[in-house]
């Protein structure tokens, strides 16, 4: 192929001329083999696995103990956000079990998974923000995110908030059904947007 | 004064060295990968930070795809074979030892029990071809996936502790499919699942990845 045959054509300018037979090269072209070679690593390479999946640890209180953990949370630590459709993301602090909470404009609020000026910026705030308050003990508080699911959130949603619990070490967190109060808000939330 | 003549050099370069390590990389690629498990239909996890790797053995995996169709698999053939003779036994599907076997060699199965005899009589192609993939029933009124995940338990001979549940879904399946099937999982009290993601690196500036940093990038 790209071989020359310069083996023996040197043998011109040499002084002990002598005609002799031309030596054949013990040489053998490589390059095909070469070829196969990288061939079947390529197959391989794209065929097998290399790296195991990785996996998510995902624990689920027990559902007699969920109501009371749930009355524990005080008001003033908790950050509920709310999956909604198309990636959306609702998020307001407390529990809203205050029925008048909601009289604040200002109080549900969206936001997106987007990584700068998304949900993650809430979450580090309040975060900071409940790190600052002091339990009965002088302890530092825990922020407690309640993990909302709608009925239009896909699995996506709920693995990207699970993993932003993760990213800010969000120690404490539940998943937790939506309630009706909940849908409207993102019911309303979405007309005033114009999300159909 | 005479000429010093330069020897003409050969254009070919030895291929001999590139060759071995081609070979050697080869043997390397063969003997630490293995080939992907069928997958009865395409899943695309989403990614998360997590760096717990899927064990090996001993796994439960359920595969959600985005129409929310549930598919089962578990590893281990004599585990399988157990698990088919158990179902066989109690719902008395009058399975053949063709059946039996190609369940026993064969992937992940999806698809309402009452139907797993023809099921497993047909090849991926045809069950394809049948609209047989319909996944496993998970729905209150019939929810045979707590019955998968008790015969799944029983097959693996009391060796409980080391059991993982996978659940690897897709990115698109809708919320309301994972929350039955979790709640399929917390009727049977089983708390801790596993789900299948991809890796992704923690966002800078983040707590994730300033632990990382401290620990000299090194995690786990």
């Amino acid at each position: 192929m790209a071989e020359m045959d310069t083996s023996s054509s040197g043998g011109k300018g040499k002084k002990h001329g002598g005609t002799k037979s031309k030596k054949q090269s013990t040489r053998v072209d490589m390059t095909p083999m070469v070829d196969l070679g990288f061939l079947l690593i390529t197959f391989f390479m794209l065929t097998t696995t290399m790296s195991k999946p990785k996996t998510m640890d995902l624990i689920m209180p027990k559902d007699t103990k969920e109501e009371k953990d749930q009355n524990k949370v005080k008001e003033s630590t908790a950050l509920t956000i709310l999956l909604g459709k198309d990636n959306r993301v609702y998020y307001y602090e407390g529990l809203a079990q205050d029925p008048n909470a909601a009289a604040n404009p200002d109080f549900f609020k969206a936001t997106s998974f987007a990584n700068k000026g998304g949900i993650r910026d809430e979450i580090i705030k309040k975060r900071d923000e409940v790190s600052k308050l002091r339990n009965a003990k002088g302890e530092p508080e825990d922020v407690v995110v309640i993990i909302k699911a709608d009925d239009d959130a896909t699995y996506a949603n709920f693995v990207d908030i699970l993993d932003e619990m993760a990213i800010n070490r969000i120690q404490r967190y539940a998943t937790v059904d939506i309630s009706d109060q909940d849908k409207t808000w993102i019911k309303q939330t979405e007309t005033a947007n114009g999300v159909k | 004064m005479p000429k010093i003549k330069m020897p003409r050099k050969s254009t070919a370069i030895d291929m001999t060295a590139m060759c071995d390590v081609a070979f050697l990389l080869l043997t390397f690629f063969m003997l630490a990968t293995k080939f992907k498990p069928d997958e009865p239909v395409t899943v695309v996890t989403p990614s998360s930070i997590n760096t717990t790797l899927l064990p090996d053995s001993d796994v439960l995996l359920f595969t959600v795809d985005k129409d929310g169709r549930v598919f089962f698999s578990m590893d281990g053939q004599p585990k399988r074979k157990k698990l088919i003779e158990d179902l066989n036994a109690q719902y008395k599907l009058g399975l053949d030892d063709k059946e039996i076997k190609s369940f026993v060699t064969g992937a992940s199965v999806g698809t309402p029990i009452k139907d797993l005899k023809n099921y497993l009589s047909l090849s991926e192609d045809q069950r394809k071809k049948q609209g047989l993939d319909k996944g496993i029933p998970t729905d209150s009124a019939n929810n045979e996936l707590g019955a998968w995940i008790e015969y799944g338990m029983a097959a693996q001979g009391g060796n409980f502790n080391k059991l993982k549940y996978c659940i690897k879904a897709d990115n698109a399946t809708p919320y309301p499919k994972i929350k039955e099937i979790l709640d399929t999982f917390k009727a049977k009290h089983i708390q801790k699942l596993n789900l299948v993601t991809n890796l992704k690196s923690a966002p800078q500036g983040t707590a994730a990845w300033k632990e990382e940093q401290a620990a000299g990038g090194k995690k786990e």
